[in-house]
């Protein structure tokens, strides 16, 4: 599983400065747009030349193949209903384990007691892959659709409480205490304090564990869905309609971007510069 | 409304460190108390014990009588920098404190703004301390310890970050605005010339307690700079500072 440590906001300032040249901006967007173009035409040129290098390009669908098919599921009202319901579970799993791994997070980094009673725990459980967990989701849970839930939120549980861990633990003292001499009590030293201080590690947790959550929700999708692009996916491949495989990888591409996207905005408006 | 602190046979330090033995110094209601003393002789650690954050090692510590056990807004404490809060203005680090006192929303800002004005920043209220100066974060921080309004001012070497400049600028204002408030006032610095023109006394902290406690002659008078008492007891806090 994939944790990183939340990156210090600090370096990331370049990003976002407020005074660039409208033209340079264009360009910029110009050549990500060149890239994914590119990117097409070379699987466009390999796949119709049928190129057999090392690796085989004869059996692989063409871009031009796959566009006809995505254009047919795009009149399909079943695609729709499978992105739906992968929507939903996985937003539900990644909204409970944000809501959980901040709170755990918090918890262990501000108390010792709770460090020395849940720490154990965690540092056992992280290291087991949340699409391990589909054996035990089948026997926890009465229906499959709480078992996926249940996996996403697991994979998307441990980024989160790792970056806020860290977070809290490298605030500095000094406004603790600032807060503490005006007469401010715990409660108001974690909403005054430790949230809004921790706050850009947090959007770090949260960012990988939306990424971890979408391939934990396609792969316990492949494994025993009934419904969703992971199960859509697994279903085409197993019927060898290879371009529905296709359709069904761009799909998750395009919403893991959009969500991961969506957190980086909802990110951005929260921290705001600081 | 000022608090007078005794502080009897205490002793000081953190981990297994005791930095300061049997200390004795009583503080009076209403006056400027500057502590000076060498690096790590433990100023820091007198007053983070009694703003309350750092209990003491043996001895008695009291505020108006009653033994210090933790923090207080009656005690506020002023940090040497980046101790406001960067995501919130400077307007709404200074309303903190009125928050915290339950202060209602309308009348909070209207304090705020009054005391961002006392400290000559009324039309920088929105401004991120990023986006402030070393000197213009520690007004913003003097208006936030004033608008709680405490019975003790403990302030540690809070120009010490500030280039001379600006650093003689604040004390001008630091005298200027202590006149308004009857809060008794404990002040770290390793700079003697800041402790006489700031001070009723002055305080020579060594790790064996307090080395000489001096009584300023013409506190806050900046017309007696290089006068002969103030060189004598500019002499006698020098002496007992090696």
């Amino acid at each position: 599983m994939t944790t990183t440590l939340a990156a210090p906001a600090r370096e990331t300032r370049t990003e976002s400065s407020p005074k660039r040249p409208a033209g340079r901006q264009a360009s910029r967007w110009l050549i990500r747009a060149a890239s994914l173009v590119t990117a097409l035409l070379i699987w466009q040129w390999l796949t119709a030349t049928d190129a057999t290098l090392w690796i085989r390009f004869d059996r692989l669908p063409t871009p031009v193949e796959v566009a006809g098919q995505l254009g047919l599921l795009l009149r399909d009202p079943l695609y729709y209903l499978d992105i739906a319901q992968s929507l939903v579970r996985i937003l539900t799993g990644f909204a409970l384990a944000a809501v959980a791994g901040i709170a755990a997070g918090i918890a262990v980094a501000r108390s010792r007691l709770l460090s020395d009673l849940l720490q154990p725990l965690f540092e056992v459980v992280r290291p087991i892959p949340a699409i391990a967990l589909v054996p035990v989701a089948i026997l926890l849970f009465p229906e499959n659709e709480q078992g996926i839930v249940f996996i996403t939120f697991t994979a998307a549980f441990f980024p989160i409480l790792v970056s806020t861990r860290h977070a809290v633990r490298a605030l500095p003292t000094v406004w603790e205490d600032a807060v503490r001499t005006m007469g401010g009590g715990r409660w108001r030293v974690l909403l005054s304090v430790v949230l809004p201080g921790a706050l850009p590690g947090v959007f770090g947790g949260l960012s990988v564990g939306m990424g971890v959550a979408w391939i934990c929700v396609i792969s316990a999708e492949m494994i025993s869905g009934d419904y969703g692009v992971g199960y859509r996916t697994w279903h085409a491949y197993t019927i060898v309609d290879y371009p529905a495989v296709l359709v069904g990888m761009i799909t998750i591409g395009v919403l893991g971007f959009a969500t991961a996207g969506a957190v980086e905005l909802l990110g951005r408006r929260v921290v705001g510069d600081r | 409304m000022s608090l007078a602190f005794h502080i009897n046979g205490v002793s000081l330090g953190h981990g297994d460190e005791t930095v300061v033995r049997d200390l004795d110094l009583d503080i009076r209601p209403g006056e400027v108390l500057v502590v000076v003393g060498a690096s790590g002789c433990g100023k820091s650690t007198l007053l983070r014990s009694l703003a309350g954050l750092l209990p003491v090692r043996g001895g008695a510590l009291l505020a108006d009588g009653a033994p210090i056990t933790g923090p207080s807004p009656d005690r506020a404490l002023v940090f040497q920098d980046d101790a406001l809060l960067p995501w919130r203005s400077a307007r709404r680090n200074v309303e903190l404190p009125l928050a915290i006192r339950r202060v209602p929303r309308g009348e909070r800002r209207r304090l705020a703004d009054h005391w961002l004005a006392q400290v000559g920043l009324a039309d920088h209220g929105d401004r991120r301390p990023g986006k402030l100066s070393g000197g213009m974060r520690q007004r913003v921080q003097l208006a936030r310890t004033l608008a709680g309004e405490p019975k003790a001012i403990l302030m540690d070497e809070p120009f010490g970050a500030l280039d001379a400049q600006t650093r003689a600028a604040m004390q001008r204002l630091l005298v200027d605005v202590l006149r308004t408030t009857p809060a008794t006032v404990v002040f770290i610095t390793h700079d003697v010339d800041e402790a006489l023109y700031l001070g009723d006394r002055v305080a020579v902290l060594g790790p064996e307690g307090v080395r000489t406690l001096i009584d300023v002659p013409e506190p806050r008078d900046p017309a007696t700079r290089g006068t002969p008492v103030v060189r004598a007891a500019r002499e006698e806090i020098l002496r007992s500072l090696t």
